[in-house]
């Protein structure tokens, strides 16, 4: 029965995260497609279902990790993460680089280019901020001030970039990859703030020094 | 029933309204009361442009149409003769690629319309690429985008003025 539901959610989220790569594995437009360009878009794909795969480990949704073993992914997928935005960026960039030089200096055409920038910039933020964080000493509470906030705007611009772009990106699943997205990402703030109220976590206590 | 009451006040203000307004409008129209105003470059319009592709009967093996006109800033003249290139990412090439370019020359109504191969979405739109760039007038480069990347022409207007 326990065995039962880790195992359906598991294959929950392979299928959401899965389910988009094939079909757009599937886009006829790949055939028209250098494969530095199908590279770089793939690797838009994968960091959009890493983004999904985020808010779930750290709000320890994913059975049987532990809420140590989910944080710990958390930052590896981070870095994975990282690494995923900077082959898309430097893959269009070979691609075309006066349409990635409008994209990066706000200056696109396209409605979709500085929601994708701006997120680019979030991720490559809070990667920063993570490896710096034992050094500058941030304690739960400054770390969740600045990582939350930067959070969301990972989250909201990479679901917008995604939703706008006409590409390779099958309609119906990749909408609801982005749902799920938000759903998760809403569902961790929410579930901070309901347990933030009535009983602070350990070491999170303003009350007193 | 409303009662207007006109004191020195609002006499004052209305008459300096009416002033502003028309020297305002009187600035922003400079005498050129039916002007067709030019076309502006659209953002990334020139990128992977290649100047002096030559004129061509088609573009590939075709299958698409983009068309247009070009016309004098002003009057709105039509202008014949003029050069337009073209290029956007094909079923037969990318948008850098010399083969996915090429140019043609406006009628004597000043319409141009050339065959290329389909245009697909690239960059998340599916667009084209057009410009002027002969130096009599000067230089507009045009990035049109399809309404659905289904349909198989595109059309792009230019309004030029004297370099």
């Amino acid at each position: 029965m326990r065995l039962a539901k880790v195992a359906l959610i598991w294959a929950a989220l392979a299928a959401a995260v899965g389910v988009p790569i094939v079909a757009a594995a599937m886009s006829p437009l790949l055939a028209w497609r250098g494969p530095v360009y199908i590279l770089a878009g793939f690797a838009g794909i994968v960091a959009l279902g890493l983004v999904l795969v985020q808010p779930l480990l750290i709000g320890g949704y994913l059975p049987p990790l532990s809420a140590y073993r989910g944080r710990r992914a958390h930052h590896w997928i981070g870095g994975a993460l990282l690494v995923a935005v900077v082959v898309h960026v430097v893959g269009l960039w070979f691609t075309s680089p006066p349409d990635m030089i409008d994209a990066l200096t706000f200056s696109s055409p396209t409605p979709f280019s500085p929601f994708g920038v701006i997120a680019m910039w979030a991720i490559f933020a809070v990667a920063l901020l993570a490896a710096l964080r034992r050094r500058l000493g941030l304690r739960l509470r400054t770390w969740r001030i600045a990582h939350i906030p930067l959070a969301i705007v990972i989250v909201i611009g990479s679901v917008v970039h995604c939703l706008l772009i006409e590409g390779t990106m099958e309609t119906v699943s990749k909408a609801a990859l982005c749902a799920l997205v938000l759903a998760a990402a809403l569902k961790v703030v929410a579930d901070l703030w309901v347990r933030r109220k009535p009983r602070p976590l350990a070491g999170e206590s303003s009350s007193r020094p | 029933m409303t009662n207007v009451v006109f004191n020195r006040r609002n006499l004052l203000l209305a008459a300096g309204g009416s002033v502003v307004a028309t020297g305002v409008s009187g600035l922003l129209l400079p005498a050129r009361a039916d002007g067709l105003a030019p076309t502006d470059s659209m953002s990334g319009g020139s990128n992977n442009y290649r100047k002096g592709a030559p004129i061509v009967d088609r573009i590939g093996k075709g299958g698409f149409w983009m068309s247009g006109t070009v016309r004098r800033a002003g009057d709105g003249t039509p202008l014949a003769g003029q050069r337009i290139q073209i290029w956007a990412h094909t079923t037969e090439g990318q948008e850098h690629e010399p083969q996915s370019h090429g140019a043609t020359l406006t009628d004597k109504n000043g319409a141009f319309r050339l065959e290329m191969p389909q245009i697909i979405p690239v960059f998340g739109q599916p667009h084209g690429h057009l410009a002027y760039d002969s130096g009599e007038f000067k230089t507009v480069f045009l990035r049109p985008v399809m309404r659905s990347a289904r349909e198989t022409s595109l059309e792009a207007h230019f309004v030029l003025q004297p370099a």
